[in-house]
């Protein structure tokens, strides 16, 4: 007997593999990383070799060097190992640490979110994966599941359709319906078909405690709503003794014993049981699942259109649909199936596919009973946090395995798409390949014509035409699914949800997964980020998941709130870490020409060591605290989360920004530091660590100018940081052994060292901040014009939908909003380089095929301009 | 178990704290035209003044230099300076006369200035043992002074290549034929004498190798008296450096002119290098520098005229702070 267990079950065997993720920001660090260090690779060549022509050219003569005339063979290989000991430091090693303990950080203020915890079940958010918070800051694609994600996933029996008679039609609830519960008491067949059906064709199992109440442990939230509904009209399913199912029918007790479960399968999207009942020891199939799983298999000549009309009335309403039949089976036929099903069951090979082509061999010649209707309420402040998640210029797709009515319905329900006219549907379904193509193309058409005019046009596919297209029609699918802001895609497998993933992966989009069940755990691992909700169907997906919350709503928060401020700290922090290495890196190359191209490094080991792993670093950490508007403006302005998804804050224009701010700094602290100390003043240790006061004085200033709000806790590391220094170079200082003795005493004795940390800061500072105030005041961006006025407390706070004002000053502008927006950005881009928040993005290289060339010129149906590689 | 598992969700609940909540009060200042012009015209205002001030102290410092490397060469050996430089049978005196423009009041310092020397050279830094020069028992420790090391009669103290270009240039000044007091006491640092140089350590086969750099030491005076070697061993961080000589403890008058008798020994010659006899007096702000005070000026100035910049632009093209208009997304809602 072979069991499977654990990860070996279907389940487990259908969640792939997770590989490790790596956010789009720390592949741009790498990125960086890469440049900075072939830079340091050219310096290294270039000053060794400038090195090396000084030697022979003009050290030889300087006799007090007393170079030998012959050097060991590597001789020339010193100089540039000297330099490349130098300018190691170029690259911060105390990025990465950095690096991981904000992240951890973030991600405990995701855990710690009093806002995102579901008071209903006390559950708080929780981040499994600490390290891609800045990802949600950058999401672009938002693939949600439907129940249980955008629906609360309690599902309640609400309609059903017996053989052609509509119940709970007036009163909305079937239950109490009085013409079911009548003709249930007379005893109708079709009525009690329909309820054994209901209660028993099912693999729940009833758990009776000891004080006699029935409670109901079912893996599908569907089959727990059908026995209660049947137990509640007096079909009590009361016990599962081995194969004998107990029913407690209006007081007598009936018995079924199991005969065969024919299982569920997303492909087969129906199940059915045989049993026999044990009074009148016939044999019986009784099937239920998706109208089209079970209308064509109707006997010949049942009318079945009454049930269709009952599929798609039910369907408009956003209920879910099961019809639900039965068959009579003679023993005969039974035990000749019976056989080729146990055969079946242990083949070795295909074994799924041979189950499902037995199981349909049983299951056809149906007597159709009824559709039963359940209803799923959409979760709390679903369509609010959709709309504003689109606001922010997040496309969602929806992937559901349910019908296509029913995915519209709830689509339209929670704001996917804006109903007629400012929305527009375009169905593909087909089941040819020729329908499919027909239909893409004509889908394609329409998408292109519409997408200059600001309208809702959404997609609506299903699973079945979804196969052909990827398989046959990839290009042009994956054109549609670039065009569109919105998609539906309905009756999806697992796999296919990961299949999507992948498409819009590989057109480098990031990508959002979220969902509660175990079939979305592909999906979930397979995004750039997982979402899971914690949920009724289990903790699957939200322990495969990045992330775990409550409820959808949060989704809001977490991507806003948690992942827009992670954004932009992890953008500071990573780039000032370079801006600090740079700085001192380049000091000691401007000192090496000093130094006749010797290599000699002006800071001693420990003052280098210190001022990577104190003097700079701790200041910077705080900026995990930092935010530059409030959680309130973010969430009224949504559309500022463009900033991080187009990646504006860290990209190569911003770091060459905080480049040129290094080389201006050190030019700054190492010429006034050299002419201030020179002459009589100019001794070694001194000179050294003047310049390095400098470099931790300006550090304190760059911080505190690129601080956008300050706590007591930012004021404690900046300035503390300062003083911090001063008290260590003290204490060495007082070492009779150290190098240093006695010379930061002697130095805060002397006016010229007060005189010359003036000179630096204001030299230093002075040209940043003009610019910065500059581009605050007259380039604004929109992040700045938000401080402005959150800051001000200007009418901006209540303008969440403020009236268009007419503009009179450029009001050229207002016909294309790329164009100015890329005016702006070819203007401005002159004062970048001293600042970091640039405005003309460098976005990610985009996919390959001219395919996308109409990203350019098009502003899509976003209200934002989503300049892309400019 | 009811009750625990309760209990363990409630103490899932996040706990509630300004910090983990992300809502520590904080100060959010913005670059408002008030506070930017503001502090642009305080800069401005601070340091003219500052910078007129140092320039004041910078000026009334009194500094006279001459540069002798050159005209103590005899016209003889104008083509061949290193032969003179390096024989031991030339006249290397050399008479030098400067006149002193301005009241020089005591202490007078007296500095000898090198260009072109690269004492922080990577080899040439290193190139010491201060292991050996605190302590007699360590006079082995000469691992980073090679070449300058020892030999079979021992280590050389003190080692290095540092110690073995000590300059060895000396003056003697006259007033007239009268002889002016140098004081050579405590011109190095208080600090040196007392911890880095032994006062128990003693000069032990110093430029006795067979390639002679600068100046010899006393060998019956300690290391720690010797204060040439400890002020020339504080290495300088640029090429072009001043090194204390002595101090002169007379006022010299305006006008009175001053004869330097000049001994000639150090070899600058061979790589370009310049010698220079500096005399000057001191006050607050150190020795003569004008860089203090025309930076600060600079940067003032420049303030003064960015904050003017920023006034105009103020005023004629004034740009409403935090104006919503300026929203691409409210500007977008208005076109369709």
């Amino acid at each position: 007997m072979v069991y499977f267990l654990g990860n070996e079950t279907k389940l487990g065997m259908s969640r792939g593999v997770a590989e490790p993720k790596l956010t789009a920001m720390d592949a741009m660090i790498d990125k960086l990383t890469g440049a900075i260090f072939i830079f340091q690779i050219v310096v290294v060549i270039v000053l060794g070799i400038a090195g090396n022509v000084w030697k022979d050219t003009e050290a030889r003569k300087h006799w007090y060097v007393l170079y030998p005339d012959e050097g060991p063979w590597y001789e020339l290989l010193i100089i540039p190992l000297r330099f490349e000991l130098l300018c190691s430091i170029m690259i911060p090693i105390s990025i990465k640490v950095s690096l991981d303990l904000v992240k951890s950080l973030y991600a405990k203020f995701i855990d710690w979110d009093k806002q995102m915890v579901d008071v209903e079940t006390a559950t708080p958010a929780n981040a499994t994966n600490t390290a891609i918070s800045e990802d949600l800051g950058q999401v672009e694609y938002i693939l949600t599941d439907k129940t249980g994600t955008l629906t609360e996933n309690k599902m309640i029996f609400k309609r059903c359709c017996i053989a052609g008679t509509f119940f709970g039609n007036e009163n909305g609830d079937a239950v109490k319906d009085v013409e079911l519960l009548k003709a249930i008491n007379t005893g109708s067949p079709d009525a009690i078909k329909f309820l054994t059906v209901m209660a028993i064709c099912n693999t729940v199992i009833p758990i009776k405690s000891p004080s006699g109440i029935v409670t109901y442990k079912a893996q599908s939230q569907d089959e727990e709503a059908l026995v209660r509904a049947a137990a509640s009209m007096h079909m009590d399913f009361v016990n599962k003794n081995a194969n004998i199912l107990e029913i407690n029918f209006n007081g007598s007790l009936i018995q079924y014993e199991v005969l065969d479960y024919l299982e569920f399968t997303s492909d087969r999207k129906r199940m059915s049981v045989v049993v026999r009942d044990c009074s009148s020891n016939k044999i019986i199939l009784l099937s239920k699942g998706a109208d089209e799983a079970i209308l064509p298999c109707a006997y010949a000549g049942f009318q079945t259109k009454t049930f269709y009309e009952a599929v798609d009335q039910y369907a408009q309403m956003g209920l879910r649909t099961f019809c639900l039949a039965w068959r009579e089976l003679n023993e005969v036929e039974y035990h000749d199936w019976s056989l080729l099903f146990k055969e079946a069951n242990s083949t070795l090979v295909d074994r799924e596919w041979r189950v499902a082509e037995v199981c349909q061999r049983l299951e056809q010649d149906l007597e159709i009973l009824g559709v039963a209707a359940i209803e799923d309420r959409l979760q709390d402040g679903v369509p609010e946090a959709i709309e504003t998640l689109r606001k922010a210029g997040i496309n969602f797709w929806m992937l559901t395995g349910d019908k296509q009515n029913t995915a519209i319905q709830i689509a339209l329900s929670c704001n996917f798409v804006s109903p007629e006219p400012k929305g527009q549907l375009l169905l593909i379904n087909g089941k040819t390949e020729d329908e499919v193509c027909r239909n893409l193309e004509r889908v394609l058409l329409t998408m292109r014509i519409t997408k200059a005019e600001p309208k809702d046009v959404a997609f609506v596919i299903d699973g079945w035409a979804l196969e052909i297209a990827l398989k046959n029609y990839r290009k042009a699918f994956t054109e549609l699914a670039i065009l569109s802001r919105t998609a539906i895609c309905c009756r999806v497998t697992p796999s296919q949800k990961a299949q999507l993933v992948e498409l819009l992966k590989s057109c480098d989009y990031r990508t959002l997964a979220i969902g509660d069940g175990g079939n979305d755990v592909r999906m979930i691992q397979q995004a750039d980020i997982g979402v899971g909700i914690s949920g009724r169907e289990g903790l699957q997906a939200a322990r495969a998941a990045d992330y775990s919350i409550g409820k959808f709503r949060f989704l809001t928060r977490l991507i806003l709130v948690h992942g827009r401020y992670s954004y932009n700290r992890t953008a500071f922090l990573s780039q000032y870490s370079f801006y600090k290495s740079l700085l001192i890196c380049f000091i000691q190359i401007f000192f090496s020409f000093v130094s006749g191209v010797s290599g000699t490094s002006l800071f001693n080991s420990v003052s280098l060591m210190a001022y990577n792993v104190f003097y700079t670093s701790v200041p910077v950490l705080v900026s995990v605290l930092d935010k530059d508007l409030s959680e309130k403006t973010v969430m009224q302005h949504p559309q500022i989360l463009f900033y991080c998804q187009a990646g504006r804050l860290l990209n190569p224009t911003t770091f060459a920004g905080w480049f040129g701010r290094a080389l201006f700094h050190a030019i700054v602290v190492f010429a006034i530091t050299m002419h201030s100390y020179a002459f009589e003043k100019s001794e070694m240790e001194e000179v050294s660590m003047v310049a390095l006061s400098g470099c931790v004085w300006l550090q304190a200033f760059v911080v505190t100018l690129e601080t956008n709000s300050f706590t007591i806790l930012q004021h404690v590391a900046i300035w503390g940081n300062l003083v911090v220094f001063y008290i260590i170079n003290w204490i060495v200082s007082a070492l009779p052994r150290s190098g240093m003795y006695t010379i930061m005493y002697r130095l805060c004795r002397q006016p010229a060292y007060w005189n010359t940390m003036f000179l630096i800061v204001a030299a230093g500072m002075g040209p940043v901040l003009a610019l910065k105030y500059f581009r605050y005041t007259y380039r604004s961006s929109k992040i700045n014009i938000l401080q402005q006025a959150e800051r001000l407390g200007g009418p901006i706070l209540s303008l969440g939908n403020i009236e268009p004002q007419p503009r009179t000053l450029d009001d050229t502008d207002d016909r294309s909003p790329l164009s100015i927006s890329q005016s702006k950005n070819g203007r401005s881009s002159v004062f970048e380089p001293l600042l970091s928040d640039s405005p003309s993005a460098v976005r990610r290289s985009f996919g390959p095929g001219a395919t996308f060339d109409f990203f350019q010129s098009q502003s899509k149906s976003s209200n934002y301009p989503r300049n892309k590689d400019n | 178990m009811d009750a625990s598992t309760r209990t363990k969700s409630r103490s899932k609940k996040p706990q509630y704290s300004r910090f983990t909540q992300q809502e520590l009060p904080a100060w959010k200042p913005i670059l408002t035209p008030k506070w930017i012009i503001t502090s642009f015209v305080i800069i401005a205002i601070l340091f003219t003044p500052t910078g007129l001030l140092c320039l004041w102290a910078s000026e009334r410092v009194v500094e006279i230099i001459d540069r002798y490397d050159d005209d103590c060469l005899p016209d003889s050996y104008s083509t061949d300076p290193d032969s003179f430089i390096q024989s031991n049978n030339t006249n290397k005196t050399c008479v030098r006369t400067l006149k002193v423009p301005r009241k020089m009041s005591a202490p007078i310092f007296i500095y000898y200035q090198l260009d072109n020397f690269y004492q922080n050279h990577r080899r040439y830094v290193k190139s010491r043992s201060d292991k050996q020069l605190r302590d007699p028992d360590e006079a082995d420790e000469t691992e980073d002074c090679k070449p300058i090391n020892g030999n079979d009669d021992g280590p050389i103290v003190p080692c290095g290549l540092v110690a073995w270009s000590l300059f060895n240039d000396t003056y003697k000044f006259f007033k007239g034929n009268k002889a002016i007091d140098i004081d050579k006491k405590d011109i190095a640092w208080e600090s040196d004498k007392k911890y880095k140089f032994g006062s128990n350590v003693y000069p032990k086969n110093f430029q006795k190798w067979e390639l002679i750099g600068g100046g010899a030491l006393d060998e019956s005076k300690p290391l720690s008296e010797q204060e040439d070697l400890i002020v020339w061993m504080k290495t300088a961080a640029l090429p072009t450096f001043r090194k204390l000589y002595g101090k002169i403890n007379t006022d010299l008058e305006a006008n009175e002119t001053i004869t330097v008798v000049i001994q000639n020994n150090y070899n600058t010659y061979v790589f370009g290098g310049e010698k220079k006899v500096a005399l000057s007096t001191a006050n607050w702000i150190g020795g003569k520098n004008d860089f203090f005070g025309i930076s600060f000026l600079t940067i003032g100035g420049v303030c003064f005229f960015v904050a003017i910049n920023f006034i105009l632009l103020y005023v004629l093209k004034p740009r409403p702070l935090g104006d919503p208009s300026y929203l691409s997304w409210n500007r977008n809602q208005g076109a369709q």
